[in-house]
């Protein structure tokens, strides 16, 4: 520790200007909450008082329970299919030598970086030509295709971070490949695959642009949004909706991260 | 090879060369037993992405006749796309646009990650949780938030109006390049940090004491040890936020006004409004192309640097 003092040497300047990034980081988005409980019809300062108004009237509007709906099953198909592929996927990159793994994850990673737009409008063009009419199902394909790189990337440490031999002494002890995964393998990487389940879960719920090419006339939760952002006099109900959003997210978000902490460790060195 | 098939048969030889084979066959096996996990995500994938890729291609040969397609192959949409002033405009604002968000996020970052790295002792993780959060909380609500602080009757204008220091509102906060930059560096600062992070907390420290034992101050270390065994962070953040970025639709739609618009809103219009597919196709296409082409410029630049720098 004293060693290495003169190099990590307390920096006031850079400890406050974290602190600021961080709430420059978070405020933006703290004003949703905060002008949903405002007492007017127009977001500005100052405030005119606290109201429940905005979120007693999102109660009673029966299109955002449908949107809802449609959001979660969207939301759970995707976040199980994709967390199912995603589990034998880790395995294979991470358990087996695999011919021209590189390339393969290179591959299966593409959706990360590559503009949501042009996933969108391609499979759109696919499903089109072949005349598929678009539907919830359509939406959940696109999701699926966003999701699984992040299944994928948050079970391969899961799987990186347990010692083979448990499984291979499972093997030893007369236990066949279906059995030793079921009573080894996945109690141990379990904890990651909730984590996939709830990002995955998360990304398909807030995700706007492919439902935004893909859906047909059930739209989903974004979606019912994008479609009041046009009208100003809703502004108020749509702050609250986002903030219970935001605040649904967060939460899913906080857990999955928590249920993956030991995984995470790994992101810190140890001998700091 | 002969002989010694022909040879009596040495019981200790025997079954070593039995395994020979049964262990090639094992390795092979186990490709294959990996292939066939991976399968069902390489067929979704590739239903997903090269099938409908294919099909783009093919579609932005064509070209849109009322509300079908003559399915004759040409390159027009393409020479299209090269004459109209509008659309070469719209896809350099956008690469402009795009590469400086990128600058300003991954210059902003760069010391946030910096601090994590090097200066937080305890609670680390705590401080990268709250540093990527708000990238899951969705995206469209991110940009909605912006929209709420720069609109005409938004957050900053309405309180400046109110604390007095200005008497009507400023238009430029909203519909205007700068807000969509802004927007953009602020949704996608989680994607610079995790890189830019890992990238610095992996520098051997000792490193660094090397360097002061030579004599080098703080700024010098920085410069020819910390930065530039940080660089890989530094490009993988900045194609992380450059690629998706140029095809950005949510950001100028909501903030951007006509000044703001960029290639992405044009690529919708295409498929929506407008509904000529086969440009909408060429344009995705040649935007493909751009950031393709540029990444690898970038990749090639980077490289240089870093032998001049070591």
């Amino acid at each position: 520790m004293s060693k290495t003092s003169y190099i990590n040497r307390p920096n006031r300047p850079l400890q406050i200007y974290a602190v600021l990034f961080l709430i420059f980081l978070y405020v933006p988005v703290l004003f949703l909450p905060l002008f949903s409980f405002n007492d007017s019809i127009y977001v500005r300062f100052p405030l005119e008082g606290f109201t429940w108004r905005w979120y007693i009237e999102l109660w009673h509007r029966e299109p955002v329970w449908n949107s809802l709906m449609n959001s979660v099953k969207v939301g759970a198909a995707t976040s199980v299919i994709a967390t199912a592929l995603g589990i034998f996927a880790a395995k294979a990159i991470t358990r087996y030598r695999m011919p021209g793994r590189g390339p393969i994850v290179g591959f299966v990673m593409l959706p990360l970086v590559v503009p949501g737009i042009i996933f969108g409008v391609a499979l759109l063009v696919l499903l089109s030509r072949l005349g598929v009419p678009l539907s919830l199902y359509t939406v959940a394909i696109g999701h699926m295709i966003v999701c699984l790189p992040f299944a994928i990337a948050t079970l391969i440490p899961r799987f990186e971070g347990f010692n083979k031999s448990i499984e291979e002494a499972s093997a030893d002890l007369g236990e066949n490949g279906w059995w030793t995964f079921w009573r080894v393998t996945f109690p141990i990487v379990w904890p990651g695959v909730l984590a996939s389940l709830l990002l995955t879960f998360t990304i398909s719920f807030d995700e706007f642009i492919m439902a935004f090419f893909l859906s047909g006339t059930e739209p989903t939760l974004p979606m019912y949004i994008w479609g009041q952002l046009r009208f100003p006099q809703q502004f108020p109900s749509v702050l609250a909706l986002s903030s219970l959003i935001i605040f649904v997210s967060f939460f899913i978000v906080l857990i999955g991260q928590y249920l993956n902490r030991d995984v995470q460790e790994t992101l810190v060195k140890k001998d700091t | 090879m002969g002989d010694t098939a022909a040879s009596p048969p040495d019981p200790l030889l025997h079954p070593k060369r039995r395994r020979r084979p049964l262990r090639g066959l094992m390795q092979r096996s186990e490709a294959i037993r990996a292939y066939i996990l991976m399968s069902p995500t390489l067929v979704v994938m590739t239903l997903g992405i090269v099938i409908p890729f294919a099909i783009l291609i093919t579609i932005s040969l064509w070209t849109a006749q009322g509300f079908g397609f003559d399915t004759s192959l040409t390159l027009n949409n393409y020479a299209q796309a090269n004459e109209q002033p509008i659309y070469n405009a719209l896809l350099f604002r956008s690469l402009k646009m795009s590469g400086l968000a990128t600058v300003a996020t991954v210059l902003l970052s760069y010391p946030m990650a910096y601090y994590v790295a090097f200066h937080v002792k305890r609670n680390k993780m705590m401080w990268i949780v709250l540093m990527t959060l708000p990238f899951w909380t969705s995206y469209l609500l991110r940009v909605f938030a912006w929209k709420v602080v720069l609109g005409y009757e938004g957050v900053i204008n309405s309180g400046l109006l109110a604390t007095g220091l200005i008497d009507k509102p400023l238009e430029f906060l909203l519909y205007s390049q700068s807000a969509v930059v802004i927007t953009l560096a602020h949704a996608w600062a989680a994607f610079a940090i995790l890189p830019l992070y890992v990238s610095l907390e992996k520098i051997d420290r000792s490193l660094l004491e090397a360097a002061t034992d030579l004599g080098d101050g703080p700024v010098m270390r920085f410069l020819r040890v910390t930065l530039p065994l940080s660089l890989p962070g530094v490009i993988s953040a900045s194609l992380l936020i450059f690629i998706p970025t140029t095809g950005d639709y949510i950001t100028p739609a909501l903030l951007g006004g006509p000044d703001g618009t960029m290639i992405g809103n044009l690529i919708q219009l295409q498929f929506g409004p407008v509904n000529n597919w086969p440009m909408g196709a060429t344009l995705s296409i040649i935007l493909m192309l751009w950031i393709a082409g540029l990444a690898l410029v970038f990749l090639f630049l980077t490289q240089l640097a870093k032998k001049k720098l070591t």
